[in-house]
């Protein structure tokens, strides 16, 4: 059950000139989310502007007996908003409404976790990579930024034996291009018998692209979509996306109950 | 403290009403916010049948604001009587029902039905949705359809219904008289101005439809006149609401001639924004030393 906190910033850490991880006290948030679910945050009581915004659960803190005590945001500086979230101070106060939303189905041995990630996309993977780890799954992680500064976390996920494949569009780091070119390569090369889960979470070509890479070798994947979002409750009816029903048609699913987390291949992609 | 209000026949045991659009079906919220705590709730527009809406991008952020075009996506009135009814009325809700329509059938249609199940406490008439093509707007934008489309619902309801004036119009005042006349119980002003955005980057309108529905903090100067004008011309109670969000903010409109408030988009960036509007309003009567909100009521000094 999702909760509304008035949460403290505990601390604002910068990765580069426009993002920055934002780490929020808010216990009861930490201890309910799940991989993939989200927070609908704001920081400061401004009018303008006016709407919360939503975030990947990104890291879940915990003190050092291990309890939950709050959570992280990765963000990326696009407007005003983000940019308060960019400048907030420790000690300032966040409004933080979650977690929201249908976090991702989790596979197990023998398949395999093909996390595509494309810039601040990477949000909702450290959290899957956590929960992939302990259930013992062989992970991936596809990883396309515009250029090598900006592609962050890289010893979060090596430590948790997570292997990267990584991608620069300058190709400053990595294979110069989009991230969907080495995945597709990996997936026309890995065995019809071997099962794989293809996660997927970036701009909206990217999740296209890789949905219908995906789709191209018969492989289930799951995106985390992001739209604009008013409430994150399911009362706006902003955030909705075309998806196949039972009947056959699509249908407006707001992604902010359904989702964040959809199904691929129920998606009407543009 | 006398928090209670009476708006026509429909007593509430408080001012605040969640506005329709901003609250889902009011079910959505159950998890944030104790729904037997609200005045009342008004949940989202319903047609006849099931709606599709407006294709995304649905919505943008304006200056203290936001541009809606949602297209009155729903799950039309019979689904909503099975789903979301009985829970809303296990969560001891106050329900009162926003009624769409394309024709003055449909609006006849979906009262009676309401009108045949309990738990229904009124019915708001949208005759001011700016982002439907057929029917809505088109009655609120003539005094004809607006009394025709009025008393057609009020002969077939014993249910309060309480119009919701558009605010597109240059002169709102006779509106709320075409609507005292075709009998309405209450009025509520206004629904959104209709406005646009667009991405000066990428040349397109930031909505889908180009044009939309204008709300928040931005309109309430321009909503709070108008329930002053409306107040003044007709005898039946008004409901205001336009860019609510705190205690002060729904004293102006009480003072101006609101009888009740609706908190819309502000429950959409703070859930529990009317019950944190209610708490400050209690504060504030208290430190008047008033004892109920009706003493607030069409006081403002000149």
């Amino acid at each position: 059950m999702p909760v509304d906190v008035a949460a403290e910033i505990i601390s604002n850490r910068p990765l580069s000139a426009d993002y920055n991880v934002l780490a929020l006290s808010a216990p009861a948030i930490a201890s309910a989310a799940s991989p993939g679910q989200f927070v609908m945050v704001k920081v400061g009581a401004t009018l303008d502007p006016l709407l919360r915004r939503p975030f990947s659960v990104f890291e879940v803190l915990r003190s050092s007996d291990g309890t939950p005590t709050g959570v992280t945001i990765l963000s990326k500086r696009i407007g005003p908003s983000t940019s308060l979230i960019y400048d907030a101070r420790p000690g300032q106060i966040a409004a933080c409404l979650g977690p929201l939303g249908r976090p991702f189905t989790v596979v197990d041995p023998p398949a395999d976790a093909w996390m595509v990630a494309g810039g601040v996309g990477l949000a909702p993977f450290a959290t899957l990579a956590e929960s992939l780890r302990a259930r013992d799954v062989k992970t991936v992680l596809f990883y396309g930024a515009r250029r090598a500064a900006e592609l962050f976390y890289l010893d979060f996920f090596r430590e948790r034996n997570v292997e990267l494949v990584l991608t620069t569009e300058d190709g400053s780091f990595g294979e110069p291009g989009r991230i969907v070119a080495p995945l597709d390569r990996r997936l026309a090369s890995r065995a019809a018998a071997a099962p794989v889960m293809v996660y997927a979470c970036g701009p909206e070509g990217m999740l296209a692209a890789t949905a219908r890479t995906a789709m191209k070798y018969g492989r289930p994947c799951q995106v985390s979509v992001e739209r604009v979002m008013a409430c994150g409750l399911g009362g706006c009816y902003s955030c909705v996306v075309p998806m196949r029903g039972e009947d056959g048609l699509f249908h407006h699913v707001r992604s902010c109950l359904a989702g964040p987390v959809l199904a691929a291949d129920q998606i009407k992609w543009d | 403290m006398d928090l209670s209000v009476r708006i026509g026949s429909l007593a509430l045991k408080n001012p605040l009403i969640a506005a329709s659009g901003c609250f889902g079906y009011g079910v959505e919220y159950a998890d944030i916010v104790d729904l037997s705590s609200l005045g009342g709730i008004v949940v989202k527009g319903l047609f006849l049948k099931e709606r599709e809406g407006h294709p995304a991008p649905r919505v943008v952020e304006t200056p203290a604001g936001m541009l809606n075009a949602i297209g009155l996506q729903g799950i039309g009135v019979r689904r909503f009587i099975d789903e979301k009814l009985p829970e809303l009325r296990a969560r001891r809700a106050t329900v009162l029902v926003n009624v769409c329509g394309t024709t003055l059938d449909e609006y006849v249609e979906v009262s009676r039905i309401l009108s045949d199940h309990e738990g229904v406490a009124a019915i708001e008439l949208n005759i001011s949705c700016p982002n439907i093509k057929e029917g809505g707007i088109q009655f609120g934008c003539s005094l004809n359809g607006t009394y025709d489309v009025v008393s057609a619902v009020r002969k077939a309801t014993t249910l309060p219904v309480i119009p919701k004036l558009t605010p597109n119009v240059t002169d709102v005042a006779s509106f709320a008289r075409a609507a005292e006349d075709g009998g309405a119980d209450a009025l509520t002003v206004a629904n959104t101005f209709l406005g646009m955005a667009i991405d000066p980057e990428t040349f397109k309108p930031r909505i889908h439809t180009i044009t939309g529905g204008l709300s928040g903090a931005a309109i309430r100067p321009i909503t709070l006149r108008m329930v002053y004008q409306c107040s003044r011309a007709v005898k039946v109670p008004v409901i205001g609401l336009g860019g609510i969000s705190k205690a002060e903010d729904a004293v102006e409109y009480f003072l101006a001639g609101a009888s009740a408030v609706q908190v819309g988009t502000a429950n959409f960036y703070d859930p529990k924004a009317p019950l944190h509007v209610l708490d400050g309003l209690e504060k504030f009567i208290k430190r008047k030393g008033l004892s109920s909100v009706r003493d607030l009521v069409g006081q403002m000094k000149q």
